[in-house]
């Protein structure tokens, strides 16, 4: 059986390279799947921790994150599908309109 | 070496299975396809291939040899790793599904405690073929084909889903194999109970596969072939194959939750065990006819291929024939005489989507969208709610279950009539934003 | 043997890919490869025993909202974005940053494995994986689920008007 550890080093990972997804891409699109990514780290933590005490709640919690993951999903994209339609671009440093 | 041998010995037989279905899958696409294209024939009132083998029997196999042997084109421009691995998802996408399709009570390779939802989950994989297979040749026709397809297949997947719940909240499982055995505990098919739900399955199901009367994506008088404009050769005949594969996925998925799965008409009436011969005797006049038709083969070559087909088809008469006489309760038996039976039924549901294909005319995208939107999507969610107001009836006020089942679909089809008759006279904008897909 | 192998290999599946989400110039084959990290992720549930999640993981999340993602990566992308430069500025400040938080993180981890040590419960008491988390889901988990579905009905409307095009066109941006 392998380690609980084992797994929050796995979902480790994954959140790390998700935030630096985040914090360095300049593309949009990329910088929402990098969300992605760190959700995902999220629902492993919490499965695993289901397993480790045997009870369902973690799952049912990871439910709910894939829940707000399409959420945010579907009105992040929608943002970035009407903000192309307006300046044609997907790069998060030109979408600079509220500087001034 | 023995703990790889004590490892394997419980994966056997589902391993056999899996390599049998790989095996076999091609061929048997390749029939259906012949099988499609004598349809289309007997239809148009002609006689489709006749050429290769005695009536076409052989062409099948002259099509793969010739798709195999044809040039393999990647476009200049196209990106060559995309391009190379999205036939690839299609197919495994749509064998992985039949992974858990129980064709017969023996022959499933793993019956799965959550079946059904692995193989709607797997199927919908196959989308990423097509979606990525269009960008990736870099040609508009197949860009725009693969947009129409990922919308078409999106939208119509609820209404699937819908569907499939109406039939699951009288199943009260999902696992494949236990929905055949609910079937059969309640001694009546869920056809008959989910009219609706199983009409919504059958339309929905004919759009996620992208077949005609929806098939928009690959309209060839709009789009070429859309997304397979650009593929030939073996990577078109991959795609090709998990399309066919994911029909047979679809009628499995049908034939399991809607028509009993491997059940025999009336299994448990005994007046009617006669039928249990039915499949020996419908192949022995196969069999017959073949030897019949033999002498009067213009080439010798064609008379020998008649008779081969002969031999194989009296050599499944034996095979069923043998399977009747084991006792009732023999594996072998049950096993065969189901796979029979299971087979039997996803032709059923092949030959109607053949039927359709060469009966309707095609739809406009935005009338497809506003069938599914429109008027599958609701009406379905009705449907189900009607049938879950007919468990809760059953279950806390004892009401008969076909009652409350009967009350359902009678609201159900009051809401589709409305649906039609009311919503549809109402002028309707003309189609602006979705007039780009 | 077996679990541990699948658990390592998916592991390595996901990280490996999640690495080259983050890392290759054109969105479309992040897309791909994000989903990749997915479908990994879904194999790490089914070894962990939550085969409804595997399933939820594959229908919610890479058949649908990996196909939102690689349909607006198709629509948006241009030839010009891959000749851009895809970092920012800040990149250096940010992977310095991102090291510092896990280490951290892996020293907590590292520190607090012992009380990881707790007995784990058996895998059984998970098993009917479906009907446990259906039933404690509509049981304890009523209100949360409701107030889900009315956030997902929230975000399906406001992607609906947000997608829509406006009726006079444009003015001058």
């Amino acid at each position: 059986m392998i380690p609980t550890s084992h797994y929050l080093y796995l979902a480790l990972a994954l959140f790390t390279i998700g935030v630096l997804g985040v914090l360095t891409r300049r593309n949009v699109i990329i910088i929402l799947m990098s969300i992605e990514l760190i959700l995902n780290a999220v629902n492993i933590n919490l499965v695993a921790f289901a397993r480790h005490f045997g009870s369902v709640d973690g799952q049912i919690f990871a439910i709910f994150v894939v829940t707000a993951a399409a959420a945010e999903a579907a009105i992040g994209l929608g943002i970035i599908i009407a903000f192309f339609r307006n300046r044609e671009t997907v790069l998060a440093d030109e979408m600079d309109m509220l500087k001034w | 070496m023995d703990a790889v041998v004590e490892f394997l010995k419980p994966h056997l037989l589902p391993l056999l299975w899996a390599v049998v279905i790989v095996a076999v899958l091609p061929l048997v696409a390749g029939y259906i396809v012949l099988l499609e294209r004598k349809v289309m024939a007997d239809i148009q009132a002609r006689l489709g291939p006749m050429r290769v083998g005695p009536h076409g029997l052989l062409q099948p196999i002259a099509d793969a040899l010739k798709l195999l042997l044809k040039e393999d084109i990647i476009p200049a421009n196209a990106d060559k790793w995309i391009f190379w691995i999205a036939p690839l998802i299609s197919v495994t996408a749509a064998m992985l599904a039949l992974s858990a399709m129980p064709f017969g009570p023996v022959f499933q390779i793993a019956d799965l405690n959550v079946g059904l939802l692995f193989i709607v989950a797997v199927s919908s994989l196959g989308i990423f073929g097509i979606v990525l297979g269009g960008w990736s040749s870099n040609s508009h026709y197949a860009l725009l084909g693969a947009l129409r397809s990922a919308a078409q297949v999106v939208s119509y997947e609820v209404a699937v889903g819908m569907a499939l719940v109406s039939g699951l909240l009288l199943a009260g499982t999902l696992s494949m194999r236990k929905m055949v055995e609910a079937q059969a505990e309640q001694g009546v098919w869920f056809a008959f109970l989910v009219p609706v739900g199983f009409f919504i399955y059958l339309v929905a199901g004919i759009a996620e596969l992208n077949r005609a009367p929806f098939d928009l994506p690959e309209a060839e008088s709009e789009l070429v072939a859309g997304y397979m404009t650009e593929y030939s050769g073996f990577r078109w005949a991959l795609y090709f194959l998990g399309e066919y594969t994911a029909m047979i996925v679809v009628s499995g998925i049908g034939t399991t939750l809607f028509l009993g799965g491997w059940l025999r008409p009336f299994p448990n009436v005994a007046a009617f065990d006669f039928l249990d011969y039915l499949p020996a005797v419908l192949f022995l006049a196969l069999t017959g006819y073949c030897f019949y038709r033999a002498p009067k083969q213009p080439v010798p070559i064609q008379k020998a291929v008649m008779g081969l087909f002969g031999v194989l088809c009296l050599g499944i008469t034996a095979a069923l024939g043998w399977a009747v006489t084991l006792p009732a309760e023999a594996v072998a038996r049950a096993g065969i005489l189901g796979a029979f039976w299971f087979l039997a039924k996803v032709f059923l549901f092949l030959y109607s989507f053949m039927w359709f294909r060469f009966t309707f005319p095609r739809y406009r995208f935005d009338q497809l969208m506003r069938l599914g939107w429109h008027f599958l999507i609701p009406v379905s969610l009705v449907n189900v709610m009607g049938v879950g107001a007919a468990l809760v009836l059953h279950r806390q006020a004892g009401w008969p279950l076909w009652q409350g089942l009967v009350l359902g679909t009678v609201v159900t089809l009051a809401v589709a009539a409305w649906l039609i008759l009311v919503r549809q006279r109402r002028p309707v904008a003309a189609p602006s934003a979705g007039g780009e897909v | 043997m077996v679990e541990q192998f699948t658990f390592y290999f998916f592991a390595a599946l996901a990280v490996i890919s999640a690495v080259l989400v983050v890392t290759v110039r054109n969105a479309v084959y992040s897309a791909v490869f994000l989903i990749t990290t997915l479908l990994a992720t879904a194999g790490i549930f089914l070894q962990l025993r939550a085969e409804f999640l595997f399933v939820v993981q594959i229908i919610l999340y890479v058949g649908g909202i990996m196909v939102l993602f690689v349909f607006v990566v198709m629509l948006v992308d241009l030839d010009v974005a891959l000749r851009q430069v895809q970092f920012n500025r800040q990149k250096w400040v940010a992977l310095l940053v991102v090291l510092a938080v896990a280490g951290q993180l892996v020293f907590a981890l590292a520190l607090g494995s012992e009380a990881l040590g707790l007995p784990a419960a058996a895998p059984e008491s998970l098993e009917p994986n479906t009907e446990s988390v259906g039933l404690r889901l509509f049981e304890s988990y009523m209100l949360p689920f409701e107030i889900a579905s009315i956030l997902l009905l929230v975000a399906m409307i406001g992607a609906v008007l947000l997608g829509k095009r406006q009726k006079p066109p444009r003015s001058e941006a």
